[in-house]
């Protein structure tokens, strides 16, 4: 039983570096412009076909394919943040908020009708291990490389928004943008910038899941998607340490709920349990607490 | 609300004009009930005039809570969902099959019920958080509707539920869609309805003058649920085969999409909204699957263009009660004699 949970828990922490990758890029967003940006989830998906164009067409190794897919979304998320994000800043905030629904769409539908409809698989890109634990347990090769991958990029975000001046503008964008440019930052290409991280990291995230399920389509960014903003919400969205913890929370709840119920529980109990953290903690676990103006 | 002093000669026009607006609605009835099916019309093309009414009850009620109260309510199809499957399951194990044509709007209203009491469940969190988090709840309330249903082996689960009459018929849908846009006409131009758009405006600030929040809150939310619980009773009957996938977040994202297409607080923009996305997909159904691609790129264009929508805070004089009108254009004679009234600006 206890072996059994660990195996879980192990199963746990690779979703939970998928999600939790994919979550940073909404909290990021959200944190500098407020935008809930729904179009996230399909640039995952668009990560994961560039990484299918690279490892099965050109026949790259995983860090070139993994590198590869991450410059491409960037600029795919810097472009769509140019193009159809920044004309409307000033608009009402739901504007952009179903302009972002409908840049999703658009990158879903336009992937189906130039790639076809039919799931691609990704080819293998790292041999096949299984490294036994003791105690009957033990972690594949493709579970090692997405924990390492994630934890890795994750320390680097970490340092990057806490220690250099970029990441210190870019929480000062999240308290006032309006003030902002008279401190002499330059705020639409730290903007850009932010795009670019989040988009890249949402790449990172569908290369990462091509090596645990290598079955990948276009709309596979939809469930995914929203799963992932649950997990920004849950941890605290804006907050970027919120969006780690909130994507591990996430996933650990799904998995012990698959191990323990039928498997199409999985996403009732998952988000009455979202639900029900809400109703009680409505700004998410590491959610700041905005004290309102009278 | 009662009548402004200024008002009193427009005030007479307002009883012909009401007369005329259900004058009009009567004959529309008879026309769609008596009149349509006789005429030589491609079935198809009916069919998609059943779909914009049913996308203009989903937009309408939709508008409610985003438009007029501020909110953002990104799950309106799992209401749909509740009340598409339990008006199927009220027809199909209740009624027997003479009688279904007879009971179909208890069914209906069956569903809707059944709706509003699911919309409790958003409705309730509304009163503690709201923006973002709210959409959150809306969502996930999607998403539990949606799995609830695919557990749910007596009504088919994932499979969904086949058989179901085809008891929708343009007469059906134009009845509920007058019914639709005349409730919420009248709840938004009655006391809770200036409650709504105090809370979109500065939700302190209309608890500080007295306005009830949760009370309004709460009718807002149950109102919009049982509309589209309602237009789920329709649209299962039309399809005559439903499965919960139909509902899920994708159906959500039309519903949106419809309702800042057509423009937010504007019953006027529902209708045009619902009308010009539904015909839009239909007339680019030659293109196939880039039709997909070219209507979302459309939707961008437009919403940076026209960022409000295509009506976005503008009502057709239809939906607008004669004494408001009688009041906004006094206001508009006294702001232009220079005597700025700070009355009469609302909404």
């Amino acid at each position: 039983m206890i072996a059994y949970l660990l195996q879980q828990a192990i199963n746990a922490l690779q979703l939970g570096s998928v999600y939790a990758l994919i979550a940073l890029g909404y909290s990021m967003v959200y944190g500098v412009l407020r935008l809930i940006n729904f179009a996230h989830g399909d640039v995952f998906m668009v990560g994961a076909f560039l990484g299918f164009f690279a490892a099965a067409v050109m026949r790259w190794p995983f860090v070139a394919t993994l590198l590869f897919s991450m410059v491409g979304t960037a600029a795919l998320g810097v472009t769509i943040e140019r193009v159809a994000y920044r004309p409307l800043r000033d608009a009402p905030r739901v504007s952009a908020v179903i302009t972002a629904l409908g840049v999703g769409l658009f990158l879903e539908h336009f992937v189906l009708a130039t790639v076809g409809a039919q799931p691609r698989q990704i080819p293998r890109m790292i041999p096949v291990r299984f490294y036994p634990l003791p105690g009957g347990i033990g972690f594949s090769s493709s579970q090692a490389v997405i924990f390492g991958v994630a934890l890795l990029l994750m320390l680097v975000l970490d340092l990057f928004v806490n220690r250099t001046m970029t990441g210190m503008a870019m929480r000062a964008i999240s308290w006032d943008i309006r003030h902002l440019p008279l401190m002499g930052v330059p705020v639409n290409r730290i903007v850009s910038l932010t795009f670019a991280i989040g988009s890249a990291l949402a790449a990172a995230g569908g290369i990462l899941v091509g090596l645990a399920y290598p079955i990948i389509d276009p709309y596979m960014g939809i469930l995914v998607g929203w799963k992932a903003f649950v997990a920004a919400v849950v941890g605290g969205i804006g907050s970027v340490r919120g969006a780690m913890v909130g994507g591990y929370v996430l996933a650990a709840t799904e998995v012990f709920v698959a191990a323990f119920l039928p498997s199409t529980y999985r996403d009732f109990v998952a988000f009455s349990l979202l639900l029900a953290l809400l109703v009680f903690r409505p700004t998410g676990m590491l959610g700041r607490v905005w004290a309102q103006k009278v | 609300m009662e009548a402004p002093g200024a008002g009193a000669p427009p005030r007479a026009a307002a009883p012909g004009r009401t007369l005329l607006a259900w004058a009009g609605a009567g004959a529309g009835l008879l026309f769609f009930w008596a009149v349509l099916p006789r005429l030589p019309v491609n079935p198809y093309h009916v069919q998609v005039l059943m779909y914009v009414g049913i996308n203009a009850i989903l937009a309408a009620s939709l508008n409610l809570v985003n438009g007029y109260m501020g909110e953002f309510s990104v799950g309106h199809a799992g209401f749909m969902a509740v009340g598409a499957y339990v008006s199927a399951v009220v027809t199909l194990w209740l009624v027997p099959r003479p009688l279904w044509g007879a009971l179909f709007p208890a069914a209906l209203l069956a569903g809707g019920a059944a709706a509003a009491l699911v919309g409790l469940v958003v409705a309730v969190p509304s009163f503690r958080t709201r923006g973002d988090y709210l959409a959150i709840v809306t969502l996930a309330l999607n998403m539990i509707v949606k799995s609830a249903i695919e557990n749910i082996e007596a009504v088919g689960g994932p499979r969904g539920l086949p058989g179901i009459g085809r008891l929708t018929t343009p007469a059906w849908v134009f009845v509920w869609v007058v019914v639709t846009l005349a409730v919420l006409r009248h709840f938004l131009h009655s006391r809770f309805g200036r409650g709504v758009a105090a809370i979109r405006e500065d939700e302190l600030a209309a608890e500080l003058i007295g306005i009830d929040t949760r009370q309004v809150k709460l009718q807002a939310f149950l109102l919009s649920a049982f509309f589209a619980g309602v237009a789920g009773g329709l649209y299962a009957h039309l399809l005559q085969f439903i499965n919960p996938r139909s509902f899920d977040i994708v159906k959500s994202t039309e519903i949106l999409v419809m309702v800042y297409l057509g423009g937010v607080a504007s019953l006027a923009g529902s209708l045009v909204g619902a009308a010009v996305y539904t015909v839009l997909l239909e007339a680019l159904r030659f293109l196939g699957l880039w039709r997909w691609v070219l209507a979302p790129l459309l939707l961008v264009v437009l919403m940076i263009g026209r960022p409000r929508g295509l009506l976005g805070y503008r009502e057709a004089a239809l939906f607008v009660p004669a004494w408001e009108r009688a009041l906004r254009r006094a206001a508009a004679r006294a702001r232009s004699e220079g005597a700025g009234s700070p009355e009469g600006t609302g909404s």
